[in-house]
């Protein structure tokens, strides 16, 4: 039988496998879209969990609702993507500092 | 009878405003028609009133007619108080107001602001009336400061000329000075009467005997003293007469009309009407009785050396003026309305004179460059040699009666120094003969001094000039004759004006008065007639029988002669005290306060500072998206972490 702490366990994992591609990823910015996906992946792990283990449905709509967000979120970044490598000729991380004080 | 009033006050103002605004499109025919219009419509009603009230001793009008403003407890209204002393103001002034407007016509003709000067001069008419009509102290001083704002503009009129401009800043300046006291004293009266209206004031005068200000200063003589200098200020005394010569360099209508006839009175008038306050303190009546004998003394002597035909007529206008102030000290105030009165017209006659002279030769104002204009002109000569007259107080004249009333006023005194204010106007008449014949023997009699070209052109000034100048010679010559006694002792003034029972010169005048003829017959045993005569000598001998002697004794009296050029050194003094301390003064603000704090410390401070703090806090903004995710991330934890700790929550349960 696996546990409700095994899936939170594995979902911290991913969660953080994703903050840290967050940070320590210097190179490009699909990678950090793709890390912001993992982050939701976490969350939608723990949903599932406890909407299961406390026999509560409400978490699993919830999830769908997540999907949905999470598609349309990644169908915008990458057209913003696409729009920058245009305007730049680079989707370096590096690059993208004109916020700098 | 209040739409008559408002007839009067309002006729001027219309037509100046519709000249003012449409002058140019009307032309110069329409505007002169129309300002002449109101004030002639001023001028009938203005006899109309006098009829009334003087004459057929109506009732006093007093009623406010529109709340101007109402600031708590206290009402500001615009409203008329038309007594006798309203009444004989009105006249002097709408009758000489249309005299000017009349003679405008002539002595502008040239000149490109004509319509505008007709607005102006309207205006002003407006304005003066505002004055003597009040009911209340706010609207008192709404009409003299418009009066003086019209006096600005006026002596400012050729404001292409720099000496212009100047004088017309000085004299906006010295009466703003005279002002200050005004209001100070204005702002007195409301505090200890709790009202602005006249009539209400002067009903409960009585409360104020015996209070203090600032526990030492009787409060009655701080308010009249405070609206003496008001009046000091309009009516060019000592020390504040310094604008007044300065004025002349306006057109010589408005030198006659505001600087001579009227606004100038207008602390004269004023002094009268607040007579139940002053007759309070006879600290404030000395004052006001030595300062008027300083100015009409020290005054009439600088007029001696002055060689501008305007600047001899206005040092004798600030010597009169001076001779009226004395009337007020002594408590003689129908005297000194009386004397207000003959003044107006014999010295806009002398003006107006003057400017027929000035337009004759060009404007040539220097006396040393006339002489024997007496056949070219004839009728300026006549006018000015009877406004001459009665100026010195030649018997009969109306400024003999008005002159000797004084002096006898000031003899009655018992004011202290009332014994050298005596000798001060006694010998004020002998200089006074003096200049005025000396004026008049130079412009008019004796060799020529015009230069050739002028001389050929030389012809008398056109109708519009002279009507005027003769219109005015009539009263000159015979309104003292005929008013002297109805108006100093028959009590034409008697409802304006209130004398206190402790202060008997105008009792003891009407005791010794008999009738103004015998007046006449009378004169040649007095010391005044004599200084006169002793005047007019002097004059004839330095003037034209020994023209070189006046050379001899400016040389011998090197000192006295610089003192009296110098004009005293009052503009010197001005110069280095006011002028001079107002610039440093300035300079030292516009350094340390502007520069320094304003500029420096408060402005680019701040700026600086924001930009200091900012030196730190810049780099923290990197610009890459994962170092703001990496700040999100941690504070988010920390917050959390917090409220966990904080919280009574346990990991563990």
């Amino acid at each position: 039988m696996i546990a409700l702490s095994d899936y939170l366990i594995l979902s911290s994992i991913v969660f953080c496998i994703g903050l840290a591609g967050i940070f320590i990823n210097r190179t490009n910015i699909i990678m950090l879209l793709m890390c912001v996906e993992l982050i939701l992946a976490a969350v939608n792990t723990n949903f599932i969990a406890f909407s299961y283990f406390n026999g509560d449905l409400a978490g699993q709509v919830f999830v769908f609702f997540i999907l949905t967000v999470a598609a349309a979120e990644v169908a915008i970044g990458l057209a913003i993507l696409t729009l920058m490598f245009r305007s730049r000729g680079s989707i370096d991380i590096d690059v993208t500092n004109t916020l700098k004080g | 009878m209040l739409n008559t009033y408002l007839t009067i006050v309002l006729a001027p103002l219309i037509g100046s405003i519709v000249v003012g605004l449409a002058g140019n499109r009307l032309g110069r025919t329409l505007s002169h028609s129309i300002t002449i219009l109101g004030v002639t419509i001023s001028t009938v009603l203005s006899f109309y009133v006098f009829n009334h009230h003087v004459l057929n001793e109506g009732e006093i009008f007093n009623q406010n007619i529109y709340t101007w403003m109402q600031i708590g407890g206290l009402n500001i209204s615009f409203g008329f108080l038309v007594d006798n002393l309203t009444s004989v103001m009105l006249v002097v002034v709408s009758f000489v107001s249309l005299m000017v407007h009349i003679y405008t016509i002539g002595y502008m003709h040239e000149d490109e602001g004509y319509t505008k000067f007709f607005s102006y001069i309207s205006l002003f008419t407006f304005a003066m009336f505002t004055l003597v009509m009040s009911n209340n102290f706010m609207q008192l001083f709404f009409g003299w400061e418009a009066v003086g704002l019209v006096s600005y503009l006026l002596i400012g009129f050729w404001h292409h000329k720099e000496s212009a401009i100047e004088a017309n800043l000085k004299a906006f300046i010295v009466n703003r000075v005279g002002d200050f006291g005004f209001i100070l004293g204005i702002a007195l009266v409301l505090m200890f009467f709790g009202t602005l209206d006249y009539a209400e004031t002067f009903s409960q005068k009585d409360q104020i005997i015996g209070l203090t200000l600032f526990n030492d200063f009787s409060a009655i003589t701080v308010i009249c003293l405070l609206l003496f200098v008001g009046a000091m200020g309009k009516s060019a005394q000592v020390p504040l007469h310094v604008w007044l010569p300065g004025s002349m360099e306006g057109p010589t209508p408005i030198s006659a009309l505001i600087h001579a006839a009227t606004m100038v009175t207008a602390g004269i008038f004023m002094v009268s009407r607040m007579s139940p306050l002053f007759e309070l303190s006879d600290v404030a009546l000395t004052v006001v009785m030595v300062i008027g004998a300083i100015t009409a003394l020290f005054m009439g002597l600088l007029g001696i050396v002055q060689n501008d035909i305007k600047k001899v007529v206005a040092y004798s206008t600030l010597s009169q003026l001076g001779y009226m102030t004395v009337a007020l000290g002594v408590s003689a105030y129908s005297v000194a309305i009386f004397h207000l009165m003959t003044h107006a017209f014999f010295k806009a006659l002398l003006f107006l004179a003057a400017g027929s002279v000035i337009v004759a030769l060009h404007h040539e104002q220097d006396i040393r460059k006339m002489g024997g204009l007496r056949k070219k002109m004839p009728i300026t000569y006549i006018t000015s040699l009877l406004g001459t007259l009665a100026l010195i107080g030649f018997p009969g004249f109306a400024g003999f009666y008005s002159k000797d009333m004084i002096i006898e006023a000031v003899h009655y005194s018992e004011l202290p120094f009332s014994g050298w204010v005596y000798f001060a106007v006694v010998l004020g008449v002998f200089i006074t003969a003096f200049y005025s014949m000396r004026l008049l023997f130079l412009v008019f009699h004796g060799e020529s001094r015009v230069d050739k070209h002028t001389e050929e052109h030389l012809h008398e000034t056109a109708p519009s000039i002279t009507v005027p100048l003769i219109l005015l010679a009539i009263p000159s010559v015979v309104i003292g004759y005929f008013t002297i006694e109805p108006m100093l002792f028959g009590g034409w003034l008697d409802n304006g004006i209130y004398i206190d029972t402790s202060h008997e010169s105008v009792e003891k005048l009407k005791h010794h008065f008999h009738s103004a003829f015998s007046l006449i017959s009378h004169s040649v045993m007095t010391l005044p007639f004599w200084m006169m005569v002793g005047g007019i000598a002097t004059a004839w001998l330095f003037s034209l029988y020994r023209t070189e002697w006046a050379d001899v004794i400016q040389r011998r009296f090197k000192r006295i002669n610089y003192v009296l050029v110098s004009l005293y050194g009052f503009d010197r003094l001005n110069e280095i005290i006011f002028v001079r301390g107002a610039l440093k003064l300035g300079n030292l603000l516009w350094k340390i306060s502007d520069m320094a704090i304003i500029d420096q410390l408060l402005v680019n401070g701040s700026a600086r500072f924001a930009r200091f703090v900012g030196s730190f806090i810049r780099p923290v903004q990197t610009g890459y998206v994962y170092h703001y995710a990496f700040f999100m991330i941690i504070s988010l934890m920390l917050v959390l972490g917090w409220v966990l700790v904080a919280s009574d929550y346990s990991f563990y349960s």
